[in-house]
């Protein structure tokens, strides 16, 4: 009998985890139209593409890549150590990767401000009377970064259930699936970043 | 249990791939000061899925997942790549 519920749960495991990944396409395909809006328009508008990146500042986006790239690092950690039955580690890994996108949310509301601090907003004056190419350059900024920094939220909302979960013992190293498929999400919201990056603040 | 049938990663291995993630971002971004032009998007956009397969490949688990969900991962990237190519062929011969 015993046999047969763990073949059971290891199917619901696989399956689970198969409807997280075609999740994670239809986000893929969500972002990817972006992208694809923002290859055109860069391609017809370059000069003012490279002139609005400019006003990117590149210093906070690479130090948001840095604390995205390591908060992928530890959910992926934390997932060994729930697995090693480690609860307190895992603990510990899920909340460093909280701080992160804590960190990495932080970051985005300077960037933010200051740009609504010059009145660079979408609707504003000041980006309506931008050159037609950089209004569209900060539009597309504006929309990704910001469906992105959306993602961030839902993650960190997603890992604190986690967080609650682990400590309440529902997920456990029998039970992990919820924390997989958490992980696998935040590896998502990693990944778009790895392209937005050096798409709008790297091409001066 | 079929519990050791699961693959788990190590922390080192982990700590491997994050070094190599920070590595290429830092190449990433001194690569933008040497001015190369219309390489520069090409070299950003290389080091960038460098890192994207490196991120799904070790921190995704997908080297350790089933030939049928590594196939589906293919075919959508490959998907999405269609959708790239024949826009921009649509864009360009207009």
């Amino acid at each position: 009998m015993s046999g047969q519920n763990n073949y059971i749960e290891e199917q619901e495991r696989e399956t689970g985890k198969l409807g997280m990944w075609i999740f994670l396409f239809t986000e893929l395909f969500l972002f990817g139209g972006l992208f694809l809006v923002y290859a055109v328009f860069r391609a017809k508008y370059s000069a003012d593409f490279h002139a609005g990146a400019s006003e990117l500042n590149a210093l906070i986006g690479t130090l948001n890549t840095v604390f995205l790239l390591t908060s992928s690092m530890t959910v992926a950690m934390s997932l060994i150590a729930i697995q090693k039955n480690n609860i307190n580690l895992a603990l510990f890994l899920v909340l460093v990767t909280i701080v992160l996108a804590a960190l990495f949310m932080m970051n985005k509301y300077f960037e933010w401000s200051h740009k609504f601090h010059f009145k660079l907003y979408p609707g504003s004056e000041v980006m309506k009377n931008l050159p037609h190419g950089e209004l569209l350059f900060f539009g597309l900024y504006y929309m990704m970064t910001g469906l992105h920094a959306l993602h961030v939220l839902v993650g960190m909302v997603l890992l604190s259930i986690n967080l609650v979960k682990i400590k309440l013992g529902m997920v456990n190293h029998i039970h992990y699936l919820l924390l997989e498929n958490s992980a696998l999400y935040w590896h998502l919201v990693d990944l778009i970043w790895i392209f937005i990056f050096p798409l709008l603040y790297l091409i001066t | 249990m079929t519990q050791e049938e699961v693959h788990i990663s190590s922390y080192f291995s982990h700590a491997v791939v994050l070094v190599l993630l920070l590595t290429l971002t830092t190449i990433s971004v001194l690569v933008t000061g040497w001015h190369l032009g219309a390489l520069t998007v090409a070299v950003a956009l290389v080091i960038a899925s460098i890192k994207a397969g490196t991120v799904i490949t070790y921190f995704m688990h997908m080297k350790f997942e089933s030939l049928f969900l590594k196939l589906m991962v293919a075919g959508v990237f490959l998907l999405y790549a269609l959708v790239i190519i024949i826009t921009f062929i649509d864009y360009l011969l207009r």
